[in-house]
């Protein structure tokens, strides 16, 4: 909304700058986006000058020669190219140093061999109209040389105001006036609609059209006058002046009105030219489905059946509380004007105007819901506008058809609620102070006050708080509140453990040397077919109204991210990659009933639509490790993920056993199923070389895990203290011969199964093939701990110990090697 | 054969003395101490002397024998500390090398460095940290927060709706009243929240009053250009008790200000309007950059503070007082608002990101590019 300062002050002067009144308007609710300048950006070299004479210039057909007065007794040569000057005129002179609005610095200027001091101004020039062929011509008797902005504010301030949905009373310039009488010193000049015109034109409204609304709910009320004699020509410059400083192109006198009442008192209207209301007849009423209509803009619209149409015999004549219809628009030839002022329902006008991605002046203000006392003011501002402006003669009577939906409100309001809720003092008398000059009534009752609301915050204020709210923002938060802390929260506080984990594992893959990525969190739809992600999330949530097709489906992996931000930073220049995300994925499947939050369970009576877990992956490609000058780093492989995953649940103390697995998006033999804590948890691989290469990537190791998983397997803080000095360890090597088809999970775990209880440890530190072991055959040399509680261990224990761990090798086809 | 002893030991005093090499003195002490050794064959040859004459000899005799031993100690020790000298001397390195990292140093994205700054100022004021879904139903997004169907407040919010043909099927929905839904989801029944505040309502729904909650997440809105991105992060905050003010709010938030952006900073609220506060508020901190006056010291290379716009406020979040008819559909938890009230608030990660460490496009969070996450 922007409000011309001028304007504002006619109806609210607070006697302060416009910087401070920007400010306070700001501090209380009513946002100041901007002051802007409308106009020049200042008042100084514009004048009022009469031309004395106006002669053809001597070397140019369509220039004149003026001789300007431009103070009592100053005379001044202007040359000037509009048709329309002539002596006699008083006029709006730009003298030499002077700035327009267009940042033209005016000088002395040659023409033809004539020297202008100065140039006389259109109304494009002032930017008060779109008119440039001619100049402004003013009716005044002041003397020339009197400053212009005496006459019409050239260099105005415009206060770019942003309003909140719940103040459609501030899209009002009046509206603002009461805001800023609430909050200041300023005087209320009384209300611009309080006189009506005088009804002098023939007969009876009735006797030119007829309204019926079929809608009652969604038309609470509609108003229409009839104007006759009307005579369309241009408005007066001083609201051609206001509205074109409120942004609003001036049109005719009629449209004008209509846009100067409603940016006056927020209450739009509509002039339909009464000669094209078919049958003379407004029908209020729902569209039939696909029902068309041409709107005042030329565009062909059709409707659903939500729609409201103002409709006469032909057909639609308008959307309701939208846009006019082409039909029944007001032209040069229009004599007879019906002004319509009607209440629509907010939520009506709001969905149609969604759906028909039409929004107006109008639109914007019927969808935040208006009371439908409103459109009697709007009219009866109208009224003595046509008359004075248009040449109009108002027919005697109303067109009121209104369905009484709204009641007068009268809400209660305790003084000691004002300071229990806001924390900040406000006196009683002040308190109600505020609310009467923001234009409540306000009577004392036991308990504090009963306030009646007017019309203007009837849908806004309907309780106890929204008053509260009144007083407090009018008092002044920034002014009057004091910072206290609430009572310190119950319970001993903290991250939950399973953030604790979260954050822990974070670090740890950070302090590995990986950066953390976020991307994304949808995607492409053809990403789940070209990376051959698994089946369980392979079809993702789809977005319905996606800002792109790239970005239309949810992710099921974190894979398409990271490889995306890998491949980005190598095409940058990133000489190798190690990244990580920790985020959510997004699965077409029911939220699950376990697993808590990092699975997907979250708080709340109603589970969530879908499945959420929340997934850790990365993606290595080249080295992991450090650079140094001594040696460069061996590229990461598929180790080096396993490493950073035997780190991640060594740093929270969970098991984690990977299998070999095939996957489509992985190297057919080297690919894993990870398990951590017996769980399985995802996957880890060197990226499958097609797909590597697809994108451009070097050989890539990349992983990807359920952090829940992680999580519950963590047996963090449930460790109980060991004697692990008291009695010594026993360190036995022995290195075992198998068949290279035999993992090495299933030697550990034969070796675990011989030593018992006794063992403590078996470190694989060794692995040989070649001719020694012979083909097909490979070496495994482990390190075991044999270790006991509650002695030293003897070589006969060990040694028992050991016999049974050969047969277990035994099982496997496995010796040991001699 | 005393003469002899003193001649012997005169000369293996010299020669030890001249030794420079530890290797010598080896040699030497074979020479004057071993076996086959002059000195040797004297002593055990005592026995073979005169009576008279085996006293002497053998005191002198075993006197320079242990002279010898022990000057070749001293001198062993002392060539093996001339050896070390120079050999670590011949070993010294260049410390001004660069170090040998154990590894490389990786870093956190700047959003998740900035959101635990903010976790961890409110979790030192006792608030629970609580996550919630980012696939929402529309009842907690809008309805429950007082934004019912063709509320004007709906609009603010260019919303990414979810298209129901691709939930899995039999999976419980609600409408906008909260109810169960009969059949599948309609078009606008599932979305993507537009805000982290469905959290209040989930979180009252199962923590009965006093609750202090904070609420990371992501957020979505259908938004993108230099100052939206059409995806997000916000820390949502609730605290609802007995006889809790706006001005708890107030100095709950000078307490985070101060934290994220310094002890001297102050904060004031402005109202606003949000739907699901009343009173609702935007607060503003006082800028860090030029102190809150807006101006910068001369030799800045310009005197309007280029941060705050020179007004010496920077905005950072919205908030206000949870509006009673939020409390009234979490109504059977025990949330009465004649008995119970409280504060909400809504920070942006990247917004307060963004301000703390100088970013000047939004878009560069998500483009993942490493000169920028290796900065922070």
């Amino acid at each position: 909304m922007r409000v011309p300062y001028s304007w504002l002050l006619a109806y609210c002067d607070p006697g302060m700058s416009v910087e401070q009144l920007a400010e306070r308007l700001s501090m209380t609710g009513t946002q100041v986006e901007r002051i802007d300048q409308a106009g020049a950006p200042s008042a100084e070299g514009f004048v009022l000058g009469r031309v004395l004479s106006a002669e053809p210039h001597p070397n140019a057909d369509r220039l004149r020669v003026c001789e300007v007065e431009v103070a009592p007794d100053k005379r001044q040569t202007i040359v000037c190219g509009a048709p329309n000057v002539a002596a006699g005129q008083s006029v709006p002179v730009a003298l030499p140093g002077a700035v327009l609005g267009s940042g033209q610095r005016l000088g002395r200027a040659e023409l033809r061999g004539v020297t202008s001091e100065g140039m006389i101004l259109s109304e494009q020039e002032l930017e008060i109209g779109a008119d440039s062929d001619g100049i402004v011509v003013l009716e005044t008797e002041l003397p020339a040389g009197t400053p212009l902005s005496e006459l019409i504010p050239i260099a105005e301030p415009v206060l770019d105001l942003e309003i909140t949905p719940n103040r459609p009373d501030c899209l009002s310039v009046y509206g603002v006036a009461r805001e800023l009488h609430a909050i200041s010193e300023g005087e209320l000049a009384p209300p611009p609609w309080a006189a009506d015109a005088a009804a002098e034109g023939e007969g009876r409204v009735e006797d030119y059209a007829s309204v019926s609304v079929e809608v009652p709910e969604l038309c609470p009320r509609f108003t229409a006058r009839v104007f006759t004699e009307v005579e369309i020509g241009p408005s007066p410059l001083w609201l051609k002046q206001r509205l074109s400083a409120a942004g609003q192109r001036p049109i005719n006198n009629v449209v004008d009105i209509t846009n100067y009442v409603m940016l006056l008192t927020g209450q739009p209207l509509h002039a339909f030219d009464l000669d094209r209301i078919r049958g003379g007849a407004l029908v209020i009423r729902n569209a039939a489905a696909g029902e068309r209509m041409t709107t005042l803009d030329d565009v062909e619209r059709s409707f659903d059946e939500a729609a409201v149409l103002v409709c006469d015999q032909g057909g639609p004549s308008g959307i309701a509380g939208i846009m006019g219809g082409h039909v029944s628009e007001v032209s040069d030839a229009t004599t007879r004007v019906l002004m319509e002022a009607a209440c629509w329902n907010g939520p009506n006008i709001l969905a149609t105007s969604g759906k028909l991605g039409l929004r107006s002046e109008a639109s914007s203000r019927f969808e935040k819901q208006l009371h439908p006392e409103l459109t009697m003011r709007a009219q009866r501002l109208a009224a003595t506008l046509m008359v004075a402006h248009a040449g109009a003669r108002l027919v005697p009577g109303t067109i009121d058809v209104d369905a009484e939906l709204y009641g007068p409100v009268s809400l209660s309001l305790r003084a000691e609620r004002i300071s229990g809720l806001l924390g900040m003092e406000v006196p009683e008398e002040q308190a109600s102070s505020y609310l009467r000059r923001l234009g409540f009534e306000v009577a004392e009752s036991a308990t504090g006050f009963a306030v009646g609301v007017p019309a203007d915050r009837y849908f806004d204020v309907t309780r106890e708080v929204d008053l509260i709210e009144e007083v407090g923002r009018v008092h002044g938060f920034d002014r009057h509140l004091q910072p206290t802390l609430p009572p310190r929260p119950p319970g001993a506080g903290g991250l939950a453990p399973h953030q604790r984990v979260l954050r822990r594992a974070e670090d740890l893959l950070r302090d590995a040397g990986l950066n953390e990525v976020v991307t994304w969190a949808f995607v492409a739809p053809s990403e789940a077919a070209r990376l051959g992600l698994p089946g369980e999330g392979g079809e993702g949530i789809a977005v319905h109204n996606p800002l792109s097709e790239e970005l239309s489906v949810m992710r099921t992996s974190l894979l398409g991210g990271l490889i995306g931000a890998a491949g980005y930073n190598l095409a940058r220049g990133a000489g190798e990659i190690a990244l990580f995300e920790s985020g959510r994925v997004y699965l077409r499947k029911a939220p699950p009933e376990t697993g808590g939050v990092l699975a997907g369970q979250f708080a709340g009576l109603r589970p969530p639509p879908v499945r959420e877990p929340h997934r850790i992956g990365a993606i290595i490609a080249g080295p992991l490790g450090p650079h140094s000058w001594r040696g460069e780093p061996v590229p990461a492989d598929f180790y080096s993920g396993k490493g950073l995953i035997e780190l991640l649940c060594a740093s929270v103390h969970a098991s984690v056993v990977l299998s070999a697995v095939e996957l489509p998006f992985l190297h057919p033999g080297r690919g894993a199923e990870v398990r951590i804590g017996g769980t399985a948890a995802g996957w880890l691989g060197e990226l499958h070389p097609r797909l590597a290469a697809d994108h451009d990537l070097p050989p890539s190791v990349a992983f990807e895990l359920d952090a829940a998983a992680f999580f519950e397997a963590s047996t963090e803080g449930e460790e109980i203290y060991e004697d692990l000095t008291s009695f010594p360890a026993v360190f036995e090597d022995i290195a075992v011969v198998v068949d290279d088809a035999v993992p090495a999970a299933a030697v550990h775990a034969a070796v675990e199964a011989g030593g018992g209880e006794l063992l403590r440890s078996a470190r694989i530190f060794d692995l040989y093939e070649g001719e020694q072991v012979g083909a097909g055959k490979r070496s495994l040399a482990l390190r075991l701990e044999f270790r006991a509680a509650d002695r030293t261990l003897t070589d006969a224990d060990v040694a028992a110990k050991r016999e049974a761990i050969v047969a277990e090798l035994g099982e496997l086809g496995g010796s040991l090697r001699a | 054969m005393l003469e002899r002893i003193n001649a012997i030991r005169e000369e293996a005093e010299a020669a030890i003395a001249a030794a420079t090499e530890a290797a010598d003195l080896e040699q030497l002490r074979v020479r004057y101490l071993g076996r086959k050794a002059e000195l040797t064959g004297i002593l055990r040859g005592i026995g073979d002397l005169e009576a008279s004459q085996r006293g002497p000899v053998g005191k002198a005799g075993n006197e320079a024998r242990r002279a010898l031993e022990q000057q070749l100690g001293e001198r062993h020790a002392e060539l093996e500390v001339r050896e070390m000298d120079s050999r670590m001397a011949a070993d010294a390195i260049d410390v001004t090398l660069p170090g040998t990292p154990p590894v490389r140093s990786g870093h956190l994205h700047l959003l998740t460095r900035t959101r635990r700054q903010v976790e961890d100022i409110f979790v030192g004021l006792g608030y629970l940290v609580m996550e919630g879904s980012e696939i929402e139903h529309d009842y907690y997004n809008f309805t429950a927060l007082n934004h019912p169907p063709g509320h004007p407040a709906r609009m603010l919010q260019d919303t990414f709706y979810v298209d129901p043909a691709t939930l899995v099927e039999g999976v419980t929905t609600y409408g906008s009243d909260g109810e169960p839904l009969p059949g599948p989801a309609g078009p606008q029944d599932v979305l993507l929240r537009t805000h982290t505040s469905p959290m209040q309502v989930r979180g009252m729904e199962t923590i009965e009053p006093p609750i202090f909650i904070i609420v990371p997440g992501t957020v979505y809105r259908r938004d993108s250009d230099a100052t939206h991105t059409p995806m997000f992060n916000q820390v949502e905050g609730l605290a609802v008790g007995e006889g809790i003010t706006l001005a708890d709010l107030q100095g709950t938030l000078l307490t985070f200000a101060q934290g994220m952006f310094g002890p001297e900073r102050e904060v004031r609220i402005r109202p606003h309007y949000f739907p699901f506060t009343e009173p609702s508020v935007e607060v503003d901190v006082s800028c860090f950059r030029c102190g809150g006056t807006g101006s910068l010291p001369p030799g800045s290379g310009t005197e309007r503070c280029n941060l705050c716009k020179g007004t010496g406020w920077l905005e950072i979040l919205g908030a206000g007082m949870v509006d009673p008819n939020v409390f009234g559909f979490v109504a059977e938890q025990g949330y009465d608002p004649e008995a119970v009230q409280g504060f909400a608030f809504g920070i942006g990660i990247e917004r307060i990101a963004m301000l703390r460490y100088g970013v000047p496009d939004l878009r560069v969070f998500f483009e993942d590019d490493v000169r920028f996450l290796e900065q922070f």
